[in-house]
């Protein structure tokens, strides 16, 4: 078995065959999480590069953790000390280093479509680490696989995606995964913060928070992007917090053993109250562990095999 | 161009393959005096159900559950790069630590010696074993590797046109069975 594409660059293209190969892989590889000595030799003599023209702390340690634990060297470039702010272009950095015998390029770029670009200039696969309001691939698998091992299922649960769906590139990789996967999914935000159509993804749009949590089985907040916001598309964040944010109060609509998600990193007493992030439903933590299972599964599914037959 | 494999001749049947194994079952509790410290470690697939069911004879003997672990190599393969086809990673669930313990490692050909070499470094990454044994139903021979055998249920000399196989109730269903096949180009 293996994926059909050399890169991962989104969700809405990828296969349920694919998405299921890719759960299915990281639940085996998950034991390795829990060993006193973390680590195979599968992927080694293998480079993975992260490159990273946005912060972060989750995602970049995260598939840094990935590949040490399976062997793979890997290398980081935060664009802030490298020659990018010499004006080199995405394209000549990323040949540089193609060139100096990388096996994978992740990369997280604040340009939507970025990622689609570089796997078109480089032979080597390419993972999307988040490009702009587009996708987040790998959160969506990753919050794909925390619920699937709570519930044992996605098909027929209900999701609720909360928030500042505009910008968010989770919420758009959590709609294209998990409806596909026979999930119902709905979203609810301040009208501001819905995109126009969204519909057309196939899934129901609300403005009033209640009515999209009413009988969700998970209900999956999102960060309220401050940076993103100076537009000023709506008054005030306690304005927010008091409207949208997520409390027990608000929960208590949602089935009894409902599922409290995050991708993190969060604004406690903004999007979601300490109480509830904090509380017996949250996976928040969970879900950061188990990113570590899905990326060690990405790696080992694209550089783990015959690649190169694959690529073309 | 596609390989068929005929069947060339049947070199046990399920009732020796039991005997055998009862025999294998005796000769790991006389090496090791007794059933102490000892954990049987089936290597996925095969090597699963021949662990299960030595625990299960030395349980009937002796009248002590021996406890059973399930082993995935396929994270410690040294051909992962050179298969056409990438192998499905399974779980490796051993559970009891190993530390310390006589592990013997179950499988049901032992051929080229990589599967156990691979088997020996996942092994030594769950800790640090007093020492590890091997138990294969079958000794095909061809070692790539100097590796052998501490229990084995049947050598059979092969050439390398020829493939063992096992069918085992548990994996393959149907009755249990080892054959001889011949590789005819066709």
């Amino acid at each position: 078995m293996r994926l059909s594409s050399k890169d991962i660059l989104g969700l809405q293209e990828m296969s349920t065959t694919d998405m299921q190969l890719i759960l299915d892989t990281a639940e085996s590889l998950k034991e390795i999480l829990s060993r006193p000595i973390k680590k195979v030799p599968t992927l080694r003599g293998k480079t993975v590069l992260t490159l990273f023209y946005e912060p972060s702390t989750r995602t970049r340690t995260s598939f840094e953790l990935a590949g040490k634990y399976m062997s793979a060297d890997t290398v980081n470039i935060a664009t802030t000390t490298s020659s990018v702010v010499k004006g080199e272009t995405l394209r000549d950095t990323a040949k540089t280093v193609e060139v100096m015998g990388m096996d994978m390029v992740i990369m997280r770029h604040p340009i939507s479509g970025s990622c689609y670009y570089l796997s078109k200039v480089l032979d080597c696969s390419v993972i999307n680490a988040g490009d702009g309001m587009h996708e987040h691939p790998t959160q969506g698998l990753l919050d794909m696989f925390t619920i699937r091992q709570r519930k044992g299922r996605l098909k027929g649960l209900k999701v609720a995606i909360i928030g500042d769906i505009f910008h968010s590139r989770v919420a758009r990789s959590n709609i294209w995964g998990l409806t596909k996967m026979g999930a119902e999914v709905v979203v609810a935000g301040p009208s501001t913060l819905i995109p126009p159509y969204i519909e057309e993804m196939g899934v129901k749009a609300y403005t009033r928070v209640e009515e999209a949590i009413e009988g969700a089985d998970v209900v999956n907040v999102l960060r309220l992007q401050l940076e993103r916001q100076q537009r000023g598309l709506f008054p005030s964040t306690r304005e927010y917090a008091r409207i949208f944010g997520i409390n027990q109060a608000r929960l208590v609509l949602a089935k009894k053993d409902h599922l409290l998600m995050h991708p993190g990193p969060m604004n406690r007493g903004v999007e979601i109250s300490t109480e509830v992030a904090d509380g017996d439903h949250s996976t928040i933590t969970e879900q950061v562990t188990n990113g570590v299972a899905v990326r060690m599964a990405i790696l080992y599914l694209l550089l783990g095999g015959a690649i190169d037959e694959a690529a073309d | 161009m596609s390989i068929n494999l005929v069947e060339k001749a049947q070199i046990m049947d399920a009732e020796a393959i039991r005997r055998g194994m009862v025999r294998i079952a005796h000769e790991i509790i006389e090496r090791n005096k007794g059933t102490q410290d000892l954990i049987l470690i089936g290597i996925r697939r095969r090597g699963v159900p021949i662990a299960q069911r030595l625990a299960a004879i030395i349980e009937e003997i002796e009248g002590s559950r021996v406890p059973v672990g399930v082993l995935d190599i396929t994270l410690y393969r040294d051909d992962l790069t050179t298969r056409t086809e990438q192998p499905v990673v399974h779980r490796t669930e051993v559970p009891v630590p190993i530390a310390g313990k006589t592990v013997v490692l179950a499988d049901d050909v032992l051929y080229t010696g990589r599967t156990i070499r691979a088997a020996l470094d996942a092994l030594m990454d769950l800790g640090r074993p007093a020492m590890i044994q091997v138990a294969v139903l079958t000794d095909r021979g061809h070692r790539e590797l100097p590796i052998r055998a501490d229990y084995v249920v049947k050598n059979v000399p092969t050439s390398k046109r020829e493939v063992i196989e096992c069918h085992l109730t548990e994996v393959d269903g149907g009755a249990d069975r080892v054959m001889i096949m011949e590789k005819a180009e066709g």
